[in-house]
């Protein structure tokens, strides 16, 4: 299967987990070793490279490993579409709610009209 | 964009599911009314600068509002709520799909849930929108839907825009 682009759903399970997102926060200030990432979570290397597999799967993150060292960055790219359409769909909402806002204001000025 | 103490939208990405709640300075029928009537609807459903056109609407259950929203070159970008169930003036259940002009939903895409409740008091009412995607592949479909139409790119402006228009 062409990985290009993570799909949504793999994205959404991905982030659902609290320890998920605070990789995803921590690799947003720039790319960082396992080791590193494993610090603030008082994890065994173990289970965050599970955590670690399952961002790299949805494409998330991007792992590669110079001799022992395996360093974690971001892409960024795939993040991008989910936030970007979530972003307009508040957009949208609340556009159209400052228009019934109006609306309801010359509601009330017909009503007391009558 | 401005912070608006009335207006919430939650994200549950693990349920694939978007909570909006927002209050109106107005009281529950006048807003219910706005929801549920072709000319008021007309009058604010698309965000600016876009405009809403109906072409057909019969808010029952069973009955369907077919509308455009409409960009400023005339490109239109039609929906269709189908309503499934109705209890006046408290809420409704409705079917959200991208349609064509003829009204005809793309059975290509995946369809949301609104459930859309109001609750009243005296002269302020909050109306909560519940939107349901079966999956997240659903709403992955609809994300390269928008993209494809050139939704996507009308929309990020928004933003921008609607900060002007609140400034």
């Amino acid at each position: 299967m062409d990985n290009y682009g993570a799909s949504l759903d793999s994205i959404f399970h991905a982030l659902a987990d609290p320890t998920r997102r605070a990789i995803v926060q921590r690799l947003g200030q720039g790319p960082a070793t396992v080791t590193e990432l494993a610090q603030p979570f008082a994890m065994a290397l173990p289970s965050l490279m599970k955590h670690v597999g399952v961002l790299e799967e949805t494409g998330l993150i991007r792992s590669t490993k110079a001799g022992r060292v395996r360093t974690c960055v971001l892409r960024r790219e795939n993040l991008a579409a989910v936030e970007r359409w979530l972003g307009e769909q508040r957009a949208v909402w609340q556009a159209r709610y400052g228009n019934l806002d109006v609306l309801l204001e010359q509601l009330k000025g017909e009503d007391s009209e009558d | 964009m401005k912070i608006d103490p009335r207006f919430e939208f939650v994200v549950d990405k693990a349920r694939n599911r978007i909570t909006v709640e927002r209050e109106f300075a107005a009281n529950q029928q006048l807003v219910w009314d706005c929801h549920t009537r072709r000319e008021y609807l007309d009058r604010w459903f698309a965000p600016k600068p876009l405009t809403t056109r109906t072409k057909h609407m019969e808010f029952k259950v069973g009955g369907y509002w077919h509308y455009a929203m409409v960009m400023p070159d005339g490109q239109a970008f039609w929906s269709r709520l189908d309503y499934q169930s109705i209890t006046p003036i408290d809420g409704y259940v409705a079917l959200d799909g991208f349609s064509d002009e003829t009204g005809a939903v793309n059975p290509e895409l995946p369809r949301s849930r609104w459930d859309v409740a109001f609750a009243g008091a005296q002269d302020r009412t909050t109306v909560t929108t519940v939107i349901q995607y079966d999956s997240a592949q659903g709403v992955q479909k609809v994300i390269d839907m928008g993209m494809q139409a050139g939704l996507t790119s009308t929309l990020e402006r928004l933003d921008e825009l609607l900060a002007t228009l609140q400034a």
